[in-house]
């Protein structure tokens, strides 16, 4: 069982990696990849918040939505609630844990509609809530929620790792169209690249089918 | 009257080429990514993504007096989130291959940054004709640029075009263009052209992504 669930958090940091692979979330990764404390900030505020909208959403779903046969009302109720929840933790920061609040404040609002946070949440009910039968829901609930936390450290890596790469491509001097937003795309591309070579290696290192 | 169709026309060209909303404004850069690993995704997607944006436009230029200014992102938000689910409902029924094929992105036009950007900047000032014009000009340049970058993603990744045979079986196919580092790559050759184009046309301008931060903190200022 644990190792299943160190297999899905890894699946999805290298394999599913969610900017790389999945192209959620591509607006931050161009927009605040430029410096790493940045980089840093804003993938922090996205773990924390796909965590506690996952956290959320999952049991609505699984008790709300299903059993009253609204599951097609998921779209509107899913960001309904990741909106007031980005607006609860900034309050609630702001109010109590001011340090953190300083670090991460700048980036709650660009959290909203930032599709990864809504991705997450719809794809762990596609992926895990089938769980919940044949394992009880306790269990769906922990894979739901490694999951989410995954693919934030997943973004993380992504957001890190190419924050390096584009200091040393805005140092670059590339033919003049490419400029600017082109070659950083081109930089990701083989970025992207590198994370291919991760494919079927959760499986054979875990030995578990996912 | 000739002066008022100019400028009608103008509204409605104006998304397809002056503010393309890809390639020029680079919003929606997921979805864009995503669905154009092949010509018919693109093109469902692009038809999908152009009524949400009508219908949302409308929408909100007819409640632009209603909708209190201090929770109108909230509203505009359950607006767009309602015809997403039209759509999904409806391609869930008549065209469940596509909608299959889309996946989860189909969902995620309520978090496209397009559609939130144009009820912000455009329907909440305008009146309704105006901005049924300017969602259908701004869903047409999305179509085009998605169908655009998928047919080049599709006949060099699969040798085909919309699912007919272009380059023979015979010749070696470029998979890569198909999965996830062909989608930046094309997409980053394909802004490089326009930039290019704008060049030669003398018309450059500066392309930012949407979540630039010193936007924001501008913005805050």
């Amino acid at each position: 069982m644990l190792v299943k669930l160190a297999a899905i958090f890894f699946s999805m940091i290298l394999v599913n990696n969610y900017v790389l692979v999945k192209f959620y979330g591509i607006c931050p990764f161009l927009g605040v990849s430029k410096k790493l404390d940045s980089a840093v900030g804003m993938s922090g505020a996205v773990i924390f918040v796909m965590f506690m909208a996952t956290a959320v959403t999952f049991p609505i779903q699984i008790f709300i939505l299903d059993p009253a046969g609204l599951s097609y009302l998921q779209t509107i109720v899913f960001i309904l609630v990741i909106a007031v929840l980005v607006q609860f933790i900034e309050i609630f920061l702001k109010k109590y844990i001011v340090a953190l609040y300083n670090s991460l404040g700048v980036y709650l609002p660009l959290i909203t509609t930032n599709c990864c946070v809504l991705a997450v949440t719809i794809l762990v009910v596609g992926d895990y809530g089938a769980d919940v039968a044949a394992h009880g829901f306790g269990y769906a609930y922990i894979e739901a929620l490694i999951c989410a936390i995954g693919a934030g450290c997943g973004f993380m890596l992504a957001m890190v790792m190419f924050s390096g790469v584009r200091k040393r491509v805005e140092a670059c001097d590339p033919p003049a169209p490419f400029k600017g937003l082109p070659i950083t795309l081109i930089a990701a591309a083989i970025t992207s690249l590198s994370f291919m070579g991760f494919g079927g290696i959760v499986e054979n290192l875990f030995n578990v089918t996912l | 009257m000739a002066q008022e169709n100019k400028s009608k026309v103008s509204i409605l060209t104006n998304g397809i080429i002056k503010e393309n909303p890809v390639l020029r404004l680079v919003l929606g850069t997921c979805s864009i990514l995503a669905v154009t690993t092949a010509v018919s995704s693109a093109l469902g997607m692009g038809a999908a993504f152009t009524f949400v944006l009508v219908c949302s436009n409308i929408m909100i230029s007819l409640l632009r007096k209603v909708i209190p200014g201090k929770v109108h992102l909230p509203c505009y938000i359950v607006i767009i989130a309602g015809f997403v689910t039209i759509v999904q409902m409806f391609m869930q029924a008549y065209m469940e291959s596509l909608y299959n094929a889309l996946g989860v992105f189909l969902p995620l036009i309520v978090v496209n940054c397009i559609i939130l950007g144009r009820a912000e900047m455009f329907a909440c000032k305008n009146n309704v004709v105006d901005s049924a014009l300017d969602g259908v000009g701004m869903g047409l340049g999305y179509t085009l640029t998605a169908t655009l970058m998928a047919s080049i993603r599709e006949i060099l990744g699969s040798g085909t075009w919309l699912g007919f045979q272009i380059i023979p079986e015979s010749v070696a196919k470029v998979s890569i263009m198909t999965q996830a580092p062909g989608a930046f790559f094309c997409f980053g050759l394909l802004m490089a052209g326009c930039v290019w184009l704008e060049g030669k046309l003398d018309a450059r301008i500066e392309r930012k992504s949407c979540c630039d931060l010193d936007n924001l903190k501008k913005e805050a200022e």
